[in-house]
């Protein structure tokens, strides 16, 4: 089967890579620290945007709710709260950062090669696995080339008419599965977030 | 030959789209600006209220805690979001069964509101 190099997909997460080293890069080199908060902003919309790529499309949208919604603001607050010292800090970036940085940068390089080898092997991936559906991918792959040609257009007439394309994380499955298979966990998590905000609202009033 | 999988993609290109012409129109507009505008700094100008009254101390300084809870609940409310919206999707093959999974889910939600309203914590005084 011919490899699908998706070219557009490519540029898209050139652009959205770049923008995340960048910011990355300024979340840990700006001297204030309210600045830095700001730059994990864009951090986190582009690992979102990525995810988009991913098609992980509820993935997505809770990076974009809770982290940068949420997370964020919980960031601001602790720092605009606490007796953090706010505006410039000289001395925030400093020579031991550097030793910092190359420790993190190895472990982080050990890990991704790791997972990536781990999960992988000597697995060829083809675009169809994508979808979550092994056993699907290998009948394709056993298909003749002229059987795979009616496979995929029939496929694409499929998308084309924008019904189902399996489940690529889409929402609806992540949906069904929590509103089906797991719907009494479901009805806890309300108690739970209830007793956090009571817990909080407890907490934060003792002034 | 057309990816299928890319149709989300796709879709998503048009949210790409809207977000890169709006900073292009915020750019055009600053950069007009810009261009036409006379330039003549002066320090007056670059007080918080030019004709008001001088600024006191530094601007960056701790806020009031009272803000906190409303960070709290806004926090809450949006795990609550994270939730609704897969729901959303599926609603009409779920019918009425589901509406009432999700009603209670925000009524026990709801109850840490009522919580917070009779506490006294949402009223600014």
């Amino acid at each position: 089967m011919e490899t699908t190099f998706d070219l557009p997909a490519n540029i898209a997460f050139g652009v959205i890579a770049v923008a995340i080293i960048v910011a990355a890069i300024r979340v840990v080199t700006t001297r204030n620290i309210v600045h830095a908060a700001l730059w994990l902003v864009v951090v986190l919309g582009g690992v979102g945007a990525i995810y988009i790529l991913l098609q992980a499309e509820f993935v997505a949208v809770v990076q974009y709710l809770v982290y940068i919604g949420a997370i964020v603001v919980l960031f601001l607050f602790g720092i605009m709260l606490t007796r953090a010292p706010l505006g410039e800090m000289l001395d925030l970036t400093n020579r031991t950062m550097r030793v910092g940085a190359i420790i993190t940068a190895v472990i982080l390089v050990t890990i991704m090669v790791f997972s990536v080898v781990d999960s992988f092997r000597d697995e060829e991936v083809d675009f169809i696995a994508y979808s979550g559906d092994v056993a699907a991918a290998q009948t394709f792959a056993d298909l003749s080339a002229e059987e795979q040609e009616t496979v995929l257009d029939e496929v694409a007439a499929i998308g084309a008419e924008g019904t189902d394309l399996g489940p690529v994380g889409r929402t609806e499955t992540v949906s069904d599965s929590i509103f089906r298979d797991y719907l009494i966990p479901f009805e806890v998590i309300s108690a739970l977030l209830l007793a956090a905000l009571i817990g909080a609202i407890v907490i934060a009033r003792r002034d | 030959m057309p990816n299928p999988l890319n149709e989300l993609l796709r879709q998503y290109l048009t949210v790409a789209i809207f977000a890169g012409l709006g900073l292009a129109m915020v750019g055009a507009m600053l950069g007009v600006g810009w261009l036409l505008r006379p330039d003549r700094p002066e320090p007056q100008k670059y007080i918080n209220y030019e004709s008001g009254v001088d600024p006191l101390g530094v601007m960056w300084s701790q806020s009031q805690i009272r803000y906190y809870v409303f960070a709290l609940l806004f926090v809450l409310f949006d795990v609550e979001a994270v939730f609704i919206f897969p729901w959303a999707t599926r609603l009409e093959a779920y019918g009425a069964f589901g509406l009432i999974e999700m009603a209670v889910f925000i009524f026990i939600l709801a109850l840490g509101l009522v919580y917070a309203w009779r506490k006294g914590v949402l009223r600014w005084v």
